[in-house]
């Protein structure tokens, strides 16, 4: 074997087949990967302003259920999303918005008067009527819509589904 | 040390061995022709990848057969790919297996002792073609469903046993999401555990008893 030869003819093989090896596991790898994930790089969300009907039909101090559906387009189907928001108007005539979606793992939550507490049914979590927490395991308070008055109709602007 | 560790496993399971009995048998000096059998195990291979894929988002209902399909021809990111390898690797398979069992006749290959070998090829050949029937109504389009009509009444006119053999292919008198959905089910579980189970004694007589040579001129 002459010193010209740095690379022996068989470790040249080696490194081509290797080489090789890689480019094809790598262009049947990532087209294969690309197709298992693909549904999750093209969720969207869609924001929008919902509304929730005239302020003066709600009653003053009592969490109301306002239920609302949004439709977005998953794959080749609608899915119909179903949304709950508690309204509670006060008696200065606006209004807090809570989402009835439990902060903790998204169970929906129910106004309970006798308790004086939003419920939720999953892990027992407990939220005041401001939706802030007073016990579970919820790690913060109830989510709150952004809220605006027109001709006396209350919107919430809604941003996810 | 990869040696070390290579060694250590090999000592326990004993690959090599297996290795040298699969890959280092002793062949005949042979021909192109020869090449068919593993040309249709590695579209079998590539069958059942690609399937496996496709089940990700197809749906065997007639609500959603061809919308989920054309969401994997449009939405999915290479799922035309996956989609058109699984549709021309099924018609490649069929002419594969059919140049195979010409070649084994036409050299001979099939007498003493290889008769069990092309009994079980005879039976991988029908179900071949049996999941190419299958395979051809899960679309769920026009060409689907005339197909298998058509498919479904030529077993239809058999003496005797043809009405009820039509209906057990249908799962009723009508073409109907029953039917979509055994033919689903033989697609994916039934032909492919066949053909799993012949391959394996097919390939087990092809390394036990050896590949026959090309017969001579004078033969």
């Amino acid at each position: 074997m002459s010193d010209t030869h740095s690379v022996e003819r068989r470790d040249f093989v080696k490194i081509v087949l290797a080489f090789l090896g890689t480019v094809m596991g790598a262009l049947i790898g990532l087209p294969a990967i690309g197709y298992l994930v693909s549904p999750a790089t093209k969720s969207r969300q869609s924001e929008a302003w919902v509304p929730v009907g005239l302020l003066e039909n709600y009653p003053v101090g009592v969490p109301t259920l306002f239920s609302f559906t949004r439709t977005t387009v998953n794959g080749w189907e609608k899915t119909v999303n179903s949304f709950g928001a508690y309204v509670v108007r006060s008696e200065n005539g606006e209004a807090k918005v809570f989402s009835n979606k439990c902060t903790h793992l998204s169970c929906r939550v129910t106004w309970k008067e006798d308790a004086e507490a939003y419920l939720c049914p999953c892990h027992d979590a407990h939220f005041a009527k401001d939706g802030a927490v007073i016990s579970g395991p919820p790690p913060e308070p109830l989510q709150a819509y952004e809220t605006k008055i027109e001709d006396g109709n209350l919107l919430i602007h809604v941003t996810e589904g | 040390m990869a040696e070390k560790v290579l060694s250590w496993v090999d000592e326990r399971l004993g690959l090599t061995g297996v290795y040298n009995l699969i890959f280092d048998r002793k062949v005949p000096k042979v021909n192109w022709w020869f090449t068919l059998g593993s040309a249709t195990l590695f579209l079998f291979f590539l069958q059942i990848v690609t399937g496996v894929f496709l089940t990700v988002y197809y749906v065997p209902s007639p609500d959603h057969a061809y919308d989920s399909i054309q969401y994997i021809m449009n939405g999915v990111t290479f799922g035309w790919l996956i989609r058109g390898i699984h549709h021309w690797g099924a018609s490649l398979m069929v002419v594969f297996v059919f140049a195979h069992m010409l070649r084994t006749f036409f050299m001979a290959a099939y007498k003493f002792p290889r008769e069990i070998t092309w009994f079980t090829g005879v039976f991988l050949l029908l179900s071949t073609v049996g999941m190419g029937f299958t395979g051809y109504l899960l679309p769920w389009n026009q060409r689907a469903y005339w197909a298998t009509t058509v498919g479904t009444e030529i077993a239809g006119t058999m003496p005797l046993v043809g009405g009820f053999i039509e209906r057990v292919l249908r799962g009723g008198n009508d073409l109907s999401a029953v039917t979509l959905a055994r033919f689903f089910a033989v697609h994916i579980w039934f032909f492919p555990a066949i053909i799993a189970g012949l391959l394996a004694i097919h390939l087990y007589l092809v390394i036990r008893i050896g590949i026959s040579a090309p017969p001579k001129r004078d033969e």
